[in-house]
């Protein structure tokens, strides 16, 4: 078995996410846990951390500033700030406790029904989940409070029933994205009932981010709930941090740090709730996150020896160096790659899954994904080394004399804008000819890349037409503005196979008719064999042959492109089905 | 024992307002390969499914050893059915990434009930060296194998349960060509080994004559040619069998260019 | 199109009428001792059952909900237990209040939650870290509180604005935009806390899709990819989290205007929920949900017509 491909794939899915260790790892999630932890600790020890009991009160001490037994001072009433800071805790750790329970509760088990077994079941559920969310919650309490009484407790219960919905929505598209993963089916197909599959598949993918979603949750409800208490809808008899900073709002004219100390407790408390939630996240995310730029190889990358003296050479690669940043250095991807192009030529570009191919093809546009830099090489292209151009520049170059067409034709048109517009837009930019003019030639290419009504076409969403039309599409923008290299990446692995075969022939008319040199990138020996004059075969981010198409396959020299070849199933002979015995099914 | 694993009689299913497959009938024998082939949207993959029984049935019957199972949830199956398992195209979807190898092994054995955990231990030996990966692997995630390793994982567990069937939905398409062809050796050996038969889907139809006896070919829910597997890929009768057959591209420049003609002729003869 | 909004409307109209009588069940129901509540301590047995009988709460309840309903339909909310004057009227004096409030903070939101998203989604850097520092400090800081210390900081000791009270617009813009300065800075920073996150990560998902790298390759400029398409394509994410601003910044002003004594619905809401004046609370209840449903259409038509999928 060959080992994995070399190219730096990016980690696709997390394994499993230890909760415990991402908040460890991380300074401010450590620091988050470590408040949070005293917060809990006030809690439960406050009758032996407060020097004074929540209620006592002494009137002389009466707005009283800090010192003297009150170590923040005393309130309008002459009660121990700090003392009242302490129990003001339990209490809203309790209410925030009530709201987040009935909140993940009902929001995470409504959410894995509907996303799992979705119908009409989902729709019913979202139509409630979309209908509280569009209430103004402090609202909703502040007109059920007379109903409700003075329990903040009770207040929470229904904002946790209005908070849900999060939940809900969260869990409901994390289960929608599940359950159609193969692992999923396969599970179904090994057996497993839907309880299990749920628990098994399921429940750990969405703890993440529930967990996240929690800690966030918790921070409003402790919000919500001193707002309430605030406007003086809790109980006046129990200490709590948003009754606290009512007594204080009342005394503002008196002494205005008195807002200081309620208000502080709040915001460090939901804080560190948010970093909590903040360092899990960030383990999350860990895999798709880009290493920093390591610093440059020393020596800049120049221009190597002179251009070329073959006119008809259009582009000649020397030597190119792509590279990605890594924890350590660079992680170079094309790994010293030459390449020789003559006009009107057709050179393929094989090899497979990270060859560098791809990215030999990106480099040659200056279209490196994030990070990507040429390290040293050039790429002389039409008498100009274009490997260290300034991105203005290469802007002047791409559309026009260098063109681009993608694998995935959907995904490379943009959905919101009309065809017809995505194809008149380069014209009008790069050869600044009117939009009129545009919509002229943008019609006669539609008809000539095989629309049957290229008007309904020019008028159509992407989503209104098929893969087929829309690579058509892809390729009459290419060659719109008459370029003199067109780069084509995969450009009929999207495809059906009859389709791909129409695709080809349009590609290949359309090269010789505008003698247009093209770069064709692909893993299909077929297609190879269908357009190309010339092939190099990439391995390891490095050209191992190059030659004539026909010379390639009639008498390939590199073994590997002899293994490659013999991997091909063009040619084989059927099997022979011979009916088994009883004996050798049942053994 | 029956000459027919496998029966379709004029299967039908619509999702909504659209008939996605129509009156199929297939059949498979013990230890044959049935080659499904066909272009997107033909219904090869919704056939797969709803023999699989995770796929639905409008009306129609799928025998297998002569049990109707249309229908059948997996977990609901009965004796040698319920062991028909899958093995799908993406590698990396088709393995939990958050569970080790010997969790993703052992679900299927754990499923049925079959065996106790020390049992199951040792069987995840048995199948990993069956697949060709030392058993070491069992203890790692599906994250530190390639592709083609992968894919020997979802075989192993396909053969977890001793199937008489697997439904292979586009088992080497998302592989590169050199692994393909190793991956696809395997296929064959375990065949020859166990005795299992194989439902095998694929756009690729040179893929499909390299393991199938016989070659099913699908086009908008319809089955419009089934043959021995040389009958239909040599001298196929039916035109879009043809034009599948010319329109993919061979690797070789010369004979590329005669069949490219061929296709020409054909669309202008159609 | 038409059949889009029309059952968008439809299901609003259901969203309302489930909402006023759920609400209606549970102040009407839950409401004991009304009349003493208005009455005092002191009042009698007679005095009591009089009010309650004036009032209508000693019929059943479905018989109240099926006047207040018959009335409500045509804009009569009934008049207020406790200030003698027509809902409407009192309702429709605040409205204009809560909502210049609103508007300005959710424009604001609006406009410096895209700056900071895009940047931080193209550049990274400086406005990366700000949006990371903002969305903790915006998130934690209570706005009631924020509007504490601006009061003291701002009003008391620097004095600078006025610490409460409201001026019209039409009578002074700067008057009232100076009375709204603290209140609305009191308000804005969780929303943009929360929405120049949304806008950054939507930015970031647009700019990574594959036609981003084919449009530069057809020579299109980089500030057409950015502003033309990737905004574009960003936008239906923005605007549903500027929807759920507006819901939110409706709970907010409640408290704000408590803060800062600004005469608009959310204090009417707090002064009618302590003093049980339910005719109030009903309509307030029944002015924020049209609100919402007047919003969220604005914002689902804006969806469509950025978005051809959804057009229908």
């Amino acid at each position: 078995m060959s080992p994995a491909s070399s190219a730096p794939a990016p980690v696709s899915a997390p394994g499993r996410v230890s909760i415990v260790r991402s908040v460890l790892t991380n300074p401010l999630g450590l620091i988050a846990a470590i408040l949070l932890l005293l917060v809990i600790v006030a809690t439960v020890f406050a009758p032996l951390i407060a020097p004074f009991a929540a209620g006592d009160l002494q009137i002389f001490k009466i707005n009283a500033p800090p010192g003297d037994g009150y170590l923040l001072g005393g309130d309008g009433s002459g009660r121990d700030i700090f003392s009242r800071l302490v129990y003001g805790a339990q209490n809203t750790l309790i209410g925030a406790l009530i709201a987040l329970s009935v909140a993940a509760i009902i929001g995470v088990t409504a959410g894995l029904f509907a996303g799992y077994f979705g119908g009409r079941r989902e729709v019913v559920m979202s139509w409630i989940a979309d209908g509280l969310m569009a209430l103004p919650a402090l609202i909703v309490l502040l007109a059920f409070y007379q109903s409700l009484g003075s329990s903040i407790h009770v207040s929470m219960v229904i904002f946790g029933v209005m908070l849900s919905p999060g939940f809900y929505r969260l869990t409901r598209n994390l289960v929608n994205g599940v359950k159609h993963e193969l692992y999923v089916d396969a599970a179904r197909v090994s057996g497993l009932s839907d309880m299990r599959i749920i628990a098994r598949h399921i429940l750990l993918v969405i703890r993440a981010p529930v967990i996240i979603q929690t800690s966030i949750v918790a921070g409003i409800s402790i919000v919500i709930q001193a707002g309430l208490e605030f406007l003086g809808l809790g109980d006046p008899s129990i200490p709590t941090w948003g009754g606290m900073l009512q007594d204080a709002f009342a005394n503002m004219f008196v002494v205005p740090t008195a807002i200081l100390w309620p208000g502080l407790a709040i915001s460090v408390t939901v804080a560190s709730f948010v970093l909590l939630a903040n360092a899990i996240r960030d383990r999350l995310q860990q895999g798709n996150r880009v290493a920093a730029a390591p610093a440059l190889p020393a020596a800049v990358p120049q221009s190597v020896g002179a251009a070329p003296t073959d006119a008809g050479v259009l582009l000649d690669v020397r030597d190119l160096v792509v590279g990605y940043p890594a924890k350590s250095g660079w992680t170079e991807v094309v790994n010293g790659v030459s390449l020789q192009l003559r006009r009107g030529e057709v050179l393929g570009l094989v090899g497979e899954s990270g060859s560098g191919k791809t990215q030999t093809a990106f480099a040659i546009l200056g279209l490196l994904s994030t990070g990507g830099r040429i390290l040293s090489g050039c790429i002389w292209f039409d008498g100009r080394d274009i490997a260290n151009l300034p991105e203005s520049e290469m802007q002047k170059l791409r559309g026009k004399r260098i063109a681009y067409v993608p694998q995935e034709p959907m995904s490379n048109l943009d959905p919101a804008f009309r065809i017809g517009y995505q194809l008149t837009e380069p014209m009008v930019t790069v050869l600044g000819i009117s939009r009129a003019e545009a919509k002229a030639r943008a019609l006669k290419l539609l008809a000539r890349v095989g629309m049957p009504d290229p008007n309904r076409t020019f008028n159509s969403y992407p989503h209104q037409v098929s893969g087929g039309m829309a690579q058509r599409v892809l390729i009459a923008r290419a060659i719109s503005c008459s370029p003199d290299l067109l780069i084509a990446d995969e450009p009929t692995t999207a495809l059906d196979v009859t389709v791909q075969a129409e695709v080809l022939e349009l590609m290949r008319d359309l090269q010789a008719e505008m003698n247009m040199s093209v770069v064709l990138v692909t893993h299909n020996f077929g297609v190879v064999a269908d357009l190309c004059h010339r092939v190099s075969v990439m391995k390891d981010g490095r050209v191992v042959e190059t030659s004539a198409v026909k010379t390639l396959f009639a008498d390939p020299q590199h073994d590997y492109t002899k293994m490659l070849l013999a991997a091909v199933l063009d040619d084989v002979t059927p099997r022979v089905y011979k009916p088994l015995q009883a004996k050798e099914v049942s053994a | 024992m029956s000459d027919v694993i496998v029966e379709c009689i004029d299967v039908n299913t619509h999702f909504g307002v659209h008939h996605v497959l129509k009156n199929i009938n297939l059949t498979v024998r013990p230890g044959e390969t049935v080659g499904l082939v066909g272009e997107s949207g033909s219904g090869k993959t919704t056939l797969g499914r709803a023999i699989l029984g995770i796929g639905p049935v409008s009306s129609g019957r799928i025998l297998f050893e002569g049990q109707d199972i249309a229908g059948i949830a997996p977990r609901d199956r009965k004796g040698n059915a319920a062991s028909i398992q899958a093995v799908f195209q993406d590698p990396y979807t088709s393995l939990n990434p958050s569970m080790t190898i010997e969790d993703i092994l052992v679900e299927p054995i754990a499923a049925r009930g079959q065996a106790s955990k020390v049992d199951a231990t040792a069987q995840v030996r048995k199948l990993l060296d069956q697949v060709a990966l030392p058993s070491d692997a069992a203890y790692r995630y599906p994250r530190e194998f390639s592709g083609g390793q992968r894919q020997r994982v979802a075989i192993a567990r396909a053969l977890a349960l001793s199937p008489h069937l697997i439904v292979c939905d586009e088992p080497v398409s998302a592989l590169d060509l050199s692994t393909q062809a190793r991956v696809l050796e395997l296929f064959v050996e375990i065949q020859e080994r166990t005795g299992v038969a194989y439902l095998f889907v694929s756009h690729d139809l040179s893929v499909v004559r390299h393991i199938s006896h016989r070659v099913a070919v699908m086009r908008g829910g319809e089955i419009v040619e089934f043959g021995e597997c040389d009958q239909v890929t040599a001298n196929p009768q039916h035109d879009y069998t043809k034009r599948l057959l010319l329109a993919a591209p061979v690797a070789d420049p010369v004979r590329q260019a005669d069949r490219r003609a061929a296709l020409r002729a054909l669309a202008v003869g159609a | 199109m038409l059949s889009y909004v029309s059952k968008r409307l439809l299901s609003s109209l259901v969203l309302l009428a489930l909402v006023t009588t759920l609400t209606f069940a549970m102040v009407f129901g839950g409401a004991d001792n009304v009349a003493q509540n208005i009455l005092g301590e002191n009042a009698t047995d007679q005095q009591i059952a009089d009010l309650e009988t004036r009032l209508g709460i000693d019929r059943p309840l479905y018989e109240q909900y099926g006047t207040w309903v018959a009335k409500a339909v045509r804009g009569d909310l009934g008049v207020s237990w406790t200030m003698g004057e027509s809902v409407s009227k009192i309702l429709s004096g605040r409205l204009p209040v809560t909502l210049s409030m609103v508007v300005l903070a959710i424009c604001i939101i609006g406009i410096v939650s895209a700056l900071l998203g895009i940047a931080a989604a193209v550049r990274g850097g400086w406005a990366d870290r700000v949006i990371q520092l903002i969305s903790v400090v915006g998130f934690s800081l209570p706005n009631f509180w924020l509007g504490l210390i601006l009061v003291v900081v701002f009003a008391l000791n620097l004095r600078w604005l006025p610490a409460t009270g409201y001026t019209d617009f039409l009578n002074s813009p700067t008057g009232w935009l100076a009375s709204l300065a603290l209140p609305v800075g009191a308000l804005v920073l969780s929303g943009i806390a929360s929405a120049s996150q949304q806008v950054r990560g939507a930015m970031i998902d647009a700019l990574r899709q594959d036609y981003v790298r084919t449009l530069r390759a057809g020579g299109i400029k980089p500030s057409s990819v950015l502003f033309r398409h990737a905004l574009r394509n960003a936008m239906p994410a923005a605007l549903t989290v500027l929807s759920l601003q507006f819901i939110g910044l409706l709970g907010g002003a409640a408290i704000i205007e408590r803060v800062f004594a600004i005469p608009g619905l959310g204090s009417i809401t707090v002064q009618a929920a302590l003093s049980g004046d339910i005719p109030v609370l009903m309509g307030v209840v029944v002015t924020m949900i049209i609100l919402v449903v007047i919003v969220n259409i604005a914002i689902d038509l804006a969806n469509a017509w950025v978005n051809p999928k959804v057009r229908l």
